[in-house]
């Protein structure tokens, strides 16, 4: 299916997991995806992956924390593609610490890769799309930003953050055709997943309604709905796809 | 077109609004001059005069004789 067919794409994040899942569906659909990461070459396999997709894979390397480089990459879009259809803000970190343990720094870094890197990205792809009056803002939220979760102090703090910001957005921006919404993923089998370590996840597994792991194909394909215009009428919504899991 | 005609231009096309009207107008002046019309206009600028604002200088464009001045930092002399 070509559901992305000529639309230009940027995605967060897409040398691993849920991003890299994204981009490459996003390149089967049809779409010219300007892929993020940070370190230069991890998103050679991508590239490789998509070689025969219809659509096809950019690499647009730079840390979504850096402003100047988030805006050179934008512009760079702008330049090279004339437009932005989408905007998936995916990269995101996780780590854990219980309330007593939470040190100042980390928690200042989780809110700069994945709050104000998003608040960034949303007004840059805005400016873009307002001109064209049309886009989809797509932001990874979580879970644990809905209900919360013992351990994840800062992190649900993050997501429930990212689930405030989609929801204002999305009445800001409705009137320039613009659509904001998010996914919430439960547990999806990925590197930030599994860093809870082997042991964590098996006893995680029973909370889950579905008795398995997501798999980051299962959020990509949350992530081509709101893309694409089977979405139109969607806007401001938090997506959960969690498998019925309980947090 | 030289600047001065193209900064004029970016404000009539961004807003729907004419020529008369661009003398001392503010941001929120007039009706077409909210947020979405504001980054409209910011996205015509950067294209008229291809450059990238700054979040800092996009706050700042609180008027179309205030954008003359912030302009100039971007060597656009109007
Ligand atoms: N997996 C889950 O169970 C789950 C559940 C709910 C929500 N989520 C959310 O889904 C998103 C993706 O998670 P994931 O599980 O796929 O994570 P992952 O496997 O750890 O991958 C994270 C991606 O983000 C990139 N990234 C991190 N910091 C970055 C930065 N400063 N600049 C640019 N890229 C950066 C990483 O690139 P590098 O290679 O440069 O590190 C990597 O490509 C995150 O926002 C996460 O919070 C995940």
């Amino acid at each position: 299916m070509d559901l992305l067919k000529g639309k230009i794409a940027l995605v967060t994040g897409a040398s691993r997991g849920i991003g890299n899942a994204i981009a490459e569906l996003f390149a089967q659909n049809g779409a010219s995806v300007y892929a993020n990461a940070r370190k230069i070459g991890s998103l050679d396999s991508l590239l490789a992956k998509c070689e025969n997709s219809s659509g096809r894979i950019m690499p647009l390397y730079f840390d979504v924390t850096d402003a100047a480089a988030a805006k050179q990459a934008v512009m760079r879009i702008k330049k090279e593609s004339g437009r932005l259809d989408c905007l998936v803000n995916n990269a995101g970190i996780m780590p854990d610490a219980l309330i007593g343990m939470i040190d100042q720094k980390v928690a200042r870094e989780v809110f700069e890769v994945n709050v104000f890197a998003v608040m960034e990205l949303i007004q840059l792809a805005a400016r873009v799309m307002v001109r064209q009056k049309s886009g989809s803002i797509i932001n990874l939220a979580s879970i644990v930003g809905v209900n919360g979760n013992k351990g994840q102090l800062v992190y649900s703090a993050s997501k429930g953050a990212v689930i405030a910001m989609t929801k204002t957005a999305a009445k800001e921006l409705a009137p320039a055709g613009i659509r904001v919404n998010a996914i919430a993923p439960g547990m999806i089998d990925t590197d930030l997943f599994r860093s809870v370590g082997a042991e964590k996840v098996s006893g995680l597994l029973r909370n889950i309604g579905l008795g398995r792991l997501g798999k980051p194909s299962e959020i990509a394909n949350a992530a081509l709905f709101l893309a694409s215009d089977m979405a139109s009428y969607v806007t401001g919504q938090i997506l959960g796809a969690d498998g019925a899991a309980l947090v | 077109m030289n600047h001065s005609e193209k900064y004029e231009a970016a404000f009539v096309s961004a807003l729907g609004i004419s020529k008369d009207d661009l003398p001392g107008l503010q941001y929120q002046g007039v009706a077409a001059w909210d947020s979405i019309g504001h980054m409209q206009l910011i996205f015509a600028l950067e294209e008229a005069f291809g450059i990238m604002l700054d979040t800092s200088d996009i706050i700042d464009l609180s008027s179309f004789e205030k954008g003359k001045e912030l302009l100039r930092k971007y060597d656009v002399e109007l």
